[in-house]
């Protein structure tokens, strides 16, 4: 009998998450109409994937990002961890190490950062956001010391393929980048033991912890993940913009955050899928896309980003009410 | 009897928090004036208290939503949008009086505080994430306001100057405003019935409910007041720098939380004084100061700050799981057989 | 006497479960009325509504021939309703006096400012008067178990109020100190409080109160004066079934020990603790709330470290660092709070119960899917969960069977040690029933049981032996066969020559 009533009651909740991904994908295609009709150029298939260039730096983060938040940790350190990795490509290039060790150790940088966030969170048990605000400061601080106001210019043209160049007629390799990660993610996440384990963490730790999972391990090794790829953002911008500077990125980790919470991610943990974050990357994506080519300004097209993210974020909140007087009005009658 | 008991409460202000970060001021304070003496001048203690002085009372705001256990990393942006506003406000009427410009940027704070407070007791975001937005999206409208024209030293008006210059009392007036508003603080916080709630909420959101306390009005209450604090203390910043541009007060979100945490404000809420948070003000506000004395170039300020904070955390969180064990071992004592 | 509360047909939901239904219940001037039930049945809930904290779906409340609503605690506390509370309910920062009076210290005329120095004395002097010692400037973090208890209910005493709810006011108080509160109870009455008593423990019931209202898986069952009222039919209004049923164990073949712990310690908790678990054998372990019964377990499954002493499996001496390896050594800890310790409710039944054992069905870290399912079905068959299926979210599950579910986690683990804390708490009668017999026959086919309860009668009921803390210690140790409730309930209060 109870098991009837819940049934009943399960059912438009579930289909309402089911469709979650369903309703972005429609924005999405929203957002590429008007992209469409502001400039009718967007058609030509080349024209389509150069607009993602702009931003395929951010959406490859929100990847790892989006499993990190799952199993509830959240890293606001990694627009940092993006500048200064290339700040240190830049330098060790500058140094006279060729290139491709230069890369290597900027994504060494990176991973090094992500486990120093991870160490810290997991050993120290201080919240993740708390430990990763301070760690902004401190790797944004590492670029400036290393560079102060001046950027390293002269990278190899070999170097500034990575960001900008295409890998067979017209798809550019960053974005190729980006789909083979997602495929990787996607998988990892939804089809592995690791995947699995991180759903449970996420959603109750000590549960986690008292049925023999090593939740600190588990997370540890995500912040270790979400550093590498912060540092390969991190390279591929460098890359695109031809110079290693301290100041890039600026502001990524919240569309990074904003991007993962659209695409469905519960910022406490638990919930979310690689689809819909996939989603929502394109869709952000090409929001900016059109606000550029309308010219607005990188601060107001923030002022979007953010907007977009607080509406992500009180949908739980109106849905759960609208649940509430759905039940009510039920209850009622 | 009297000499004990003196002599305990001298034992209990040593094993307070603000003793330990006195003791550390004054070791800096030596340290610094070692190595350039130029730090004892009244000039310069002069410079540094004003710059701590709007610090200390957007620090004291900051310090009511972690109490709660909240953040408002929105303060910077408040201060930028504020400061902008008034400023632009001051170009087009000249002949506006000073006391207007700063109720008007008090208000642009107020009306910021109360829409972060809407979207967490309201709307139930987390604070953290809400104000992340926030920051952002006040950070874009002060470009907007602005249409990208910069308030300038040339806008400034004689009048709106004298605001940070000024003296009543002998004391300039940007450390009058923040020893007032401290004491208000402190009386509001610790000497009534609202002040203790918001105590007992950041301590026990459950518990709080047993006792009625509304969730809601709490954190629109001390949003308001956070984003209040952040929009008066927008006008003073430009009147003491004489310039409003898009990225004033950018990252000062990051010094308020420094202070407070450095000031014994715990993260985890329930705990923490206008006090400490004064002293972890003077304390901020004096490294920063010597940072430039011992001659350590603009550069390295970012990482030293995020690395003061890191410290500070870490220090409190290895110490309250200390207290933590300490108490557990305390609660029951077994006599040895 | 005058009616001072009536609730009329209240009923609650929550998610999708019926909590109260049609209750009917009343409240007389001077009269202590005690509300019983098994744990589980709604007392709880009943207490929250009537102080505010939830809301009724349907019902009604008359306050003093007036019909009254409440939004938050705070309404109810202003219409001179007061409470304690079972879980710990005070803000452990602030000191003691600070707690008593939150929200409605004593404030001056105009400046309206707290008067300290009239609320430390108000509170010192009031703590006083109830001859206890404590300090009310003390913060409530440095106090123990029993002390933030007391505090909660000098907090309730201070409102002065009509009406005074206590839940479960003496799990975890000794002997002296319940008889303490009994006396001022009593004194209430005699000025026309009305109070609501609940309690777990039968004899107090029937000490202290006027009338009784017993409540059965949210259902009230009937109203009776205590004058005429008998405990074996208290009891089977509480149970609905004969005793015999709900505790249907099974004599087994009780074979050598495998869990041996000497001399266990931790500072604070409990000290020298020293038992033996046999095979096929359920160990019950009684003692009052915060006695250290659970610190013990959880020592045992590695979540803490012992301070001292050792741990023997089979004999052989073993270091238990974390749940982990407490797990790999086949010793399972079922915590009292199921949804925060032993399941995930988001997850459904297969993704539960697989958690410790998902290694096996991983090739290179790849599930396979079907095989986690055989499984999974394979115990969702064996502990008769009642669900439409192994796909169903735990979360929606009733409390008996999510039990069931983490049992068939730790069976699928393959665990030979069940450490089961409070094994039936917030189940209704049929599944508890169900429980006890899946308990029964998993003792039967050779697990080793340690069954921490403070339900004197479930112990009793399900013991082959039965170990008694008190204070952090070991007290006691009683067979089966000269186990009462009086004798286990004794050594458990700490009396001391009985």
């Amino acid at each position: 009998m109870p098991n009837e009533r819940e049934k009943k009651k399960r059912l438009p909740l579930a289909d309402m998450l089911k469709t979650w991904e369903f309703t972005i994908f429609m924005l999405l295609i929203a957002v590429f109409v008007i992209n469409l009709i502001l400039s009718p150029d967007l058609f030509r298939v080349a024209n389509l994937f150069d607009a993602t260039l702009t931003f395929t730096e951010k959406s490859i983060l929100t990847l790892p990002m989006a499993l990190l938040i799952i199993s509830g940790v959240i890293d606001i350190s990694v627009a940092s961890i993006s500048a200064m990795s290339g700040v240190i490509l830049g330098v060790c290039y500058k140094a006279g190490m060729a290139i491709g060790y230069a890369t290597v150790i900027g994504l060494a940088v990176g991973l090094s950062a992500g486990l120093l966030n991870g160490v810290i969170i997991t050993r120290l048990k201080i919240p993740s956001i708390v430990v990763t605000l301070a760690m902004m400061l401190f790797y944004r601080g590492v670029g400036y010391i290393l560079l102060g106001d001046t950027a390293v210019r002269d990278l190899p043209q070999r170097f500034g393929l990575l960001g900008g160049a295409y890998s067979s007629t017209f798809i550019p390799i960053q974005f190729m980048i980006f789909i083979l990660l997602a495929v990787i993610f996607g998988f990892l996440l939804h089809r592995t033991r690791f995947g699995r384990l991180i759903y449970i963490v996420g959603n109750n730790e000590n549960t986690a912890r008292y049925s023999g999972v090593r939740v600190d391990r588990i997370r540890l090794i995500l912040c270790g993940v979400t550093g590498l790829i912060a540092g390969l953002s991190g390279i591929l911008l460098t890359s695109r913009i031809g110079s290693a500077r301290p100041d890039i990125a600026q502001g990524n980790e919240m569309a990074v955050i904003t991007i993962c919470l659209l695409g469905g991610v519960y910022i406490f943990g638990g919930k979310g899928s690689i689809i819909g974050v996939v989603i929502a990357a394109l869709m952000i994506g090409y929001v900016h896309y059109g606000l550029s080519i309308l010219n607005v300004q990188e601060q107001v097209i923030r002022i979007f980003t953010g907007g977009l993210l607080i509406i992500a974020l009180l949908i739980p909140t109106i849905a759960s009410r609208f649940r509430a007087s759905v039940k009510h009005r039920r209850g009622g009658s | 009897m009297n000499s004990r008991s003196y002599k305990s409460r001298l034992r209990e202000l040593v094993r307070r928090r603000e003793f330990g970060i006195f003791i550390i001021i004054v070791i800096v304070m030596v340290l610094v004036g070692l190595r350039n003496p130029i730090f004892f001048t009244g000039d310069n203690w002069k410079d540094m208290l004003m710059y701590a002085s709007i610090l200390a009372f957007i620090s004291i705001g900051q310090m009511m939503t972690i109490v709660t256990g909240g953040i408002d990393l929105s303060v910077g942006s408040v201060v930028a949008l504020s400061g902008m506003s008034v400023g632009i406000i001051m170009r087009d009427n000249p002949a506006l009086p000073p006391v207007v410009l700063i109720l008007l940027g008090t208000v642009f704070g107020l009306g910021c505080g109360i829409i972060n407070g809407l979207l967490i007791g309201k709307g139930k975001v987390h604070p953290l994430i809400t104000t992340l937005a926030t920051m952002s999206i006040y950070r874009g409208l002060v470009v907007v306001v602005s249409r990208s024209r910069w308030v300038v030293y040339g806008d400034i008006t004689k009048g709106f100057k004298l605001i940070a210059r000024g003296n009543i009392l002998g004391i300039n007036n940007l450390m009058f405003a923040a020893l007032i508003i401290a004491v208000v603080s402190y009386y509001f916080l610790n000497h009534t019935r609202k002040g203790r709630e918001i105590y007992a909420y950041g301590d026990h959101q459950e518990a709080a409910k047993f006792v009625g306390i509304n969730s809601t009005r709490i954190n629109i209450l001390v949003y308001a007041l956070s984003g209040m604090l952040a929009g008066f203390g927008g006008v003073l910043w430009v009147s003491r720098v004489h310039t409003a541009q898009a990225n004033t007060a950018l990252g000062y979100e990051m010094q308020t939380i420094a202070s407070c945490v450095i000031g014994g404000v715990s993260i985890f809420g329930g705990v923490g004084s206008v006090f400490g948070v004064l002293l972890g003000t003077l304390l901020f506000g004096i490294i920063l100061n010597s940072l430039e004395l011992i001659g350590i170039v603009d550069f390295w300020k970012l990482s030293v700050q995020g690395f003061i904070i890191l410290v500070a955390v870490i220090f409190d969180a290895v110490l309250s799981h200390r207290v933590a064990e300490q108490m557990r071992k305390q609660r029951r004592v077994f006599d040895a057989e | 006497m005058e009616h001072l509360l009536t609730l009329e047909r209240i009923t609650k939901i929550f998610t999708g479960t019926l909590a109260l239904s049609d209750v009917d219940f009343d409240l007389r001037q001077g009269e202590i009325h005690a509300l019983v039930g098994e744990n589980g049945a709604g007392k709880s809930t009943l207490i929250k509504i009537i102080t505010g904290i939830y809301q009724p779906d349907g019902g009604q409340m008359t306050l003093e021939g007036r019909r009254v609503v409440f939004p938050d605690a705070r309404a109810s506390y202003d219409h001179g309703i007061a409470a304690i509370y079972q879980e710990a309910s005070l803000f452990e920062d602030l000191s003691i006096a600070e707690n008593i009076y939150m929200g409605h210290q004593e404030i001056r005329p105009v400046t309206r400012n707290i008067r300290w120095g009239a609320l430390y004395r108000k509170a010192g002097e009031f703590i006083k008067s109830l001859e206890v010692n404590l300090n009310p400037r003390a913060l409530v973090k440095s106090l123990s178990i029993a002390e933030k208890q007391l505090v909660e209910i000098i907090k309730a005493l201070s409102a002065d109020a009509k009406i005074l709810i206590m839940d479960e006011p003496t799990a975890s108080l000794t002997k002296e100190e319940i008889d303490y509160l009994f006396r001022i109870a009593r004194k209430l009455r005699e000025e026309g409080t009305g109070i609501i008593f609940i309690s777990h423990r039968l004899e107090e019931v029937f000490d202290i109160a006027d009338r009784v209202t017993v409540i059965r898986d949210g259902k009230k069952v009937g109203t009776v004066p205590k004058d005429k009222l008998k405990v074996e039919e208290l009891v089977r209004m509480m149970v609905g079934k004969d005793l015999k049923t709900l505790y249907p164990k099974e004599e087994v073949e009780i074979g050598e020990p495998v869990l041996r712990i000497e001399n266990l310690s931790r500072h604070g908790e409990f000290d020298k603790v020293s038992f033996e678990l046999k095979k096929g054998e359920i160990l019950g372990m009684a003692g009052l709330v915060g006695a250290g019964r659970t610190e013990v377990a959880r020592t045992i499954f590695g979540v803490e470290n012992p301070e001292g002493g050792r741990i023997f499996l089979e004999g052989k001496q073993v270091r238990i660092e974390n749940p982990r390896q407490a797990m790999e050594l086949g010793i399972a800890y079922l915590s009292e709070s199921r949804g925060e310790y032993g399941l995930v409710l988001q997850l459904d039944i297969t993704q539960n119960i697989t958690i410790p054992i998902l290694k096996r069905f991983s090739r290179f870290g790849w599930i396979n899917r079907t095989d986690e399912r055989d499984t999974a079905k394979r115990f969702y068959d064996l502990l008769d969960i009642r669900a439409t299926g192994i796909q169903q979210k735990v979360g929606s599950l009733s409390g008996g069977n999510q039990q069931k579910v983490s049992l068939a986690k730790w069976l699928a683990a393959n665990a030979k040690i069940l450490i089961l804390d409070e094994p039936t708490k917030g189940i209704d009668i049929a599944t508890k029933a169900a429980v006890h017999k899946l308990m029964s026959d998993l003792a039967g086919e050779g697990k080793a049981i340690l069954m921490i309860s403070s339900e004197i009668p479930e112990i009793i009921g399900m013991s082959d032996r039965i170990i008694v803390m008190n204070e952090g210690r070991l007290v006691s140790e009683i067979t089966r066969r000269e186990a009462t409730q009086e004798i286990v309930l004794t050594a458990a209060l700490g009396e001391k020559g009985k």
